[in-house]
């Protein structure tokens, strides 16, 4: 597009961004308030930095949360990539139909994706507690014999777990197939003529082409699962929390200023970690210019 | 095609045993009787695998109302007793109700009130317990014993008691009040707040109508929803709240709402223009008590907790905490001793028997009961529609 | 099959099989059954008493999507001429709110819109209120904001802008200079440029964008419990009340469930009519 800037253009994107920021440094403001309130402004205090530190539950919240969105992003990278590839080989009367259930999750309204989990696990849970109790089976190895017994399963950080993996993995899959789709089909037979097997064919030519495409793709399914409420709600059982299900309890009876110093926190280290991010990408990027001419 | 379902199936099965953590115990006699097991993919926080002690951890499973425990208390326990409790909040009787029934939770512990105690023993939900390993029971005040959701005392460990009336902010509404009337008057328009709990909003509309908050009739549970429907149609309502009440009153963005004596107390100290009112017409008073469940699978961790809870130290650690009163009789009576130690200035009396009234103020409220199925679900019924 | 490559898709056709289709497939078995799972066409005859609530929750979804699209069209157009740099800049900026939790930016706004909020203790001290009760004789001292119907709407805007922008501004990007420099030099005016090649270029993120902010507003029932107030229940307060919440009835939630994706995937289909060829939503 033809690049212009203009007034008009600056203000409208300043007023915008003001819309969507102001809310966000009210609360990071209101973290340092010494007073328990989001209204009234009572001076200057760390104090709820260091209550949070005390606060095991708000804790135990934060490291849930970023341990299921880290695990499911990471999975959901994995098979996303060989699914994408997968897909990318099928004829079209099988991909078509694939796509589509591929975009179930996306599209879904999250409250139907979160009940119907949940009505889901239930139903298999149930089914396998039922199992657990009614059967025990003896083994009999090297002459002694042992009795295995199936645990009773509930809802927990598994199926929370399996939940993020499952609307975390059609974001992958979109974010490689252009990749895939603009990669020379001829390239990987030809590998595969000189000689490479599949496996090296894979790791030589394929992944290196799409590579971009797995990197930039779990940033946005990860910022969903840490920032995601609904589905969890449904499928984290009674003894797991996540950070979004513990603030949710709390806008009922009142958000404690806790909660904004950790948002604040977790607000600062993103903040941090993309700049560092984004200037060493103009950096190399920069130099890549240099060395051109 | 056939192949590859066949494949996908097995490696479903595979990564499920693996990650479910079975137990592997010998039985035959050779057995030194040390059990090995083999806790594979199990998380620590007893996860998705919520089994007995696959890692040796004890874990508890607690469901309790929000703002409802000095969190400290918590902290205090895990401490003592080394179980790790995973600590969930409910919004009212008949969310805790679904949470339960749609099986998604599985909690070990929880605190119903007084009719919603009833309506789980009558569906089995709930298990007797063993007095024997809660010996705080005996401290338990006789007046909440016997009441009519545990008539044998075999199922519940009372833990906290109260009012329910009006609050008000006595800048924002001309002239004392003094009858359920307030909530439905054009007087307050769109400064009232609904209590967002069909038992209570419907209970407050029965006593102001003169009827029992336990009638069966459907005319006037009928009568009861027209008065509040009619009053929502005229505007009078700001909001359906439940615990949002605290921020709303606190900060006078609402002028009348209804809610429990222990959590005016905790507004009052925020915002003290609120004022808090047992109309004439009567109120309700109840009982929250600790029930374990039927399938809880850490029942000892379950009865350490309630007895930890029942004892007279952290019962008045507690009231401190979110004034809701103790059933605990020595707690309740040590109660303003506490408070000058604490603060080191006399607790306003008047506070105190907002918090803990006396057994005659409590002769005008009324007790709710459980309500046969088919009441509950003309409830259930004319709930949703107040909501369109 | 092509080739053993396709093979690599299995696992995934499995775990969709048995994640995605077999929940949806539950909550249609619910649907169709009572407490005691006999088959009954019952929940869906009690769906007319919801008129109301479908009525309302699509109106608003609709308005928060049409607010969201004449927001965010122009912004990711302004943003798209922008510098290398400022793009850069102004693409973080769109993506960092979502680190912190949305139900905190909700209770946030909400704070802000409450009858003593920021917005009306800012009215009050510039004598706003005391300027338009001289002149109009009324006595106001705040304007309602937390439980109308335009607040649900601001929450959806607020939550939802980014996933509108995003899309837009990426096919704007990608787009060929040369095209609207040819379309110039064959003597489009910079109207007839926009409407002819940029609009009909850019539709497919318009149409993704519209599906993104669109689903979420409809189903939404944190945001119109925190701005609603409770009293403007959306079609999401209905299902989590059948559910989780105060009137447990999950086939009639199932129900309710039903009927909305239903609805909703009919109204994604008819409009991606217009969007015909695209095959899939563009995001990245």
């Amino acid at each position: 597009m033809k690049k212009k800037t203009n007034l008009g253009n600056r203000l409208l994107i300043g007023i915008v961004f003001f819309f969507l920021y102001a809310p966000i440094l009210l609360l990071i403001f209101f973290s340092f308030n010494d007073a328990n309130s989001s209204v009234i402004w009572q001076g200057f205090s760390l104090r709820w930095y260091t209550k949070l530190f005390q606060n095991q539950l708000i804790i135990q919240s934060v490291y849930n949360t970023l341990l299921v969105s880290a695990l499911a992003t990471i999975i959901a990278t994995i098979v996303g990539t060989f699914s994408a590839i997968g897909l990318y080989s099928m004829r079209r009367k099988f991909r078509n139909p694939l796509m589509t259930v591929n975009s179930i999750p996306m599209m879904n309204a999250d409250i139907v994706t979160g009940v119907a989990m949940c009505l889901f696990f239930v139903a298999v849970l149930g089914g396998w507690n039922y199992l657990a109790v009614n059967y025990r089976f003896t083994v009999n190895l090297f002459g002694a014999v042992y009795r295995i017994t199936f645990p009773q399963l509930s809802l927990g950080f598994g199926t929370l777990l399996i939940a993020h993996i499952t609307f975390n993995i059609p974001y992958v899959i979109l974010s490689v197939s252009p990749k895939l789709r603009q990669m020379d089909k001829n390239l990987v037979d030809a590998a595969q003529d000189l000689g490479c097997t599949w496996v090296q064919a894979f790791f030589k030519v394929i992944l290196p082409e799409i590579m971009p495409g797995i990197v930039s793709g779990p940033l946005i399914p990860f910022t969903i699962s840490v920032d995601d409420f609904v589905i969890s709600y449904f499928t984290a059982g009674s003894a797991t929390s996540t950070l979004a299900m513990q603030i949710y309890s709390m806008t009922k009876k009142g958000v404690t200023p806790e909660i904004n110093a950790v948002s604040t926190i977790l607000f600062v280290v993103v903040l941090v970690l993309l700049i560092i991010v984004n200037v060493r990408e103009i950096r190399a990027e920069k130099a890549a210019a240099k060395r051109v001419y | 095609m056939k192949k590859l379902t066949a494949l996908t199936l097995a490696c479903t099965l595979a990564a499920s045993l693996a990650l479910t953590g079975c137990t592997i115990e010998r039985v035959d006699g050779t057995s030194t009787g040390g059990s090995s097991t083999d806790n594979g993919g199990s998380t620590d926080n007893g996860g998705s695998t919520g089994n007995t002690q696959t890692d040796g951890k004890r874990v508890l499973n607690v469901c309790n109302w929000g703002e409802y425990i000095d969190v400290d208390l918590i902290q205090e326990f895990q401490e003592k007793t080394g179980i790790q409790v995973n600590y969930q909040t409910a919004e009212s009787n008949e969310s805790l109700y679904s949470l339960l029934k749609t099986g998604g939770a599985n909690y070990d512990v929880i605190c119903p009130s007084d009719y919603m105690i009833s309506q789980l023993i009558e569906e089995d939900m709930i298990q007797k317990l063993n007095y024997d390993n809660i010996p705080n029971y005996e401290k338990i005040g006789d007046q909440f014993k016997g009441l009519a959701f545990d008539p044998n005392n075999e199922y519940t460990v009372p833990s906290t008691w109260g009012t329910l009336g009006i609050i008000s902010n006595k800048t924002m509404v001309d002239g004392e009040i003094t009858s359920w009337s307030s909530l439905y008057d054009d007087a307050n328009k769109g400064n009232v707040l609904l209590i967002n709990n069909s038992r209570d909003a419907f209970g407050n509309a029965l006593i102001y109508l003169g009827y029992s908050v336990n009638t069966t009739n459907e005319d006037e549970i009928r009568k009861a929803y027209d008065l509040i429907a009619d009053a929502n149609k005229r505007g009078i309502f700001q909001g359906k709240v439940m615990d949002e009440v605290f921020n709303k009153m606190e900060q006078g963005n609402a002028a009348i709402a209804t809610y429990y004596a222990g959590d005016y107390l905790t507004m009052y100290e925020v915002n003290p223009d609120l004022a808090y009112v047992l109309p004439e017409e009567g109120a309700n008073w109840f009982v929250d008590a600790w029930c374990i469940l039927k399938n809880a699978q850490h029942v000892s961790e379950a009865e350490e907790w309630i007895n930890f809870l029942a004892s007279t130290e952290s019962s008045l650690a507690n009231m401190d905490y979110i004034w809701y009163a103790s059933p605990n009789t020595e707690a309740l009576e040590k109660y303003p001793e506490y408070y000058k130690e604490t603060y080191g200035e006399d607790l306003d009396m008047d506070l105190y028997n907002i918090m803990a009234p006396s057994a005659e103020v409590l002769k005008k409220c009324e007790n709710y009961v459980v309500l046969p199925e088919e009441t509950r679900n003309l409830y259930n019924d004319l709930w949703i529609q107040l909501g369109l | 099959m092509k080739n053993k490559r396709s093979l690599l898709a299995i696992p995934y056709v499995g775990w969709m099989a048995l994640f995605v289709v077999a929940p949806i497939v539950m909550v249609v078995i619910y649907a169709f059954t009572t407490a005691d799972f006999s088959v009954t066409g019952e929940n869906f005859t009690r769906m007319g008493t919801f008129t109301v609530i479908f009525t309302r929750s699509f109106k608003l979804a609709i308005i928060a999507t049409l607010v969201c699209l004449l927001i965010g069209y122009p912004l990711s157009y302004a943003m798209a001429r922008e510098g290398k740099g400022f793009q850069r800049v102004a693409m973080l900026l769109i993506m960092l709110p979502m680190w912190v939790n949305f139900l905190l930016r909700t209770y946030s706004m909400m704070s802000i819109m409450e009858n003593n909020g920021l917005i009306n203790q800012f009215f009050a001290a510039i004598g706003l209120f005391d300027l338009i009760n001289g002149i109009f004789g009324t006595d106001i001292q705040y304007f309602k904001m937390i439980g109308t119907q335009g607040a649900v709407v601001v929450g959806m805007v607020y939550n939802y802008l980014p996933f509108m922008v995003l899309p837009i501004y990426s096919t704007l990007i990608k787009m060929d200079n040369t095209l609207l420099e040819a379309a110039r030099d064959l003597g489009a005016d910079s109207a007839a440029v926009f409407r002819k090649v940029i609009l009909p270029l850019s539709l497919p993120g318009i149409l993704s964008g519209v599906t993104m902010v669109f689903v979420p507003s409809v189903s939404t029932f944190a945001i119109s419990r925190l701005l609603g107030g409770g009293i403007q229940m959306l079609l999401g307060d209905l299902i989590e009340q059948q559910f989780l919440g105060g009137a447990y009835n999950p086939h009639l939630g199932s129900a309710i469930a039903l009927v909305m994706m239903v609805i909703v995937v009919a109204c994604m289909w008819v409009m991606n009519r217009f969007g015909e060829g695209e095959e899939q939503a563009v995001m990245l």
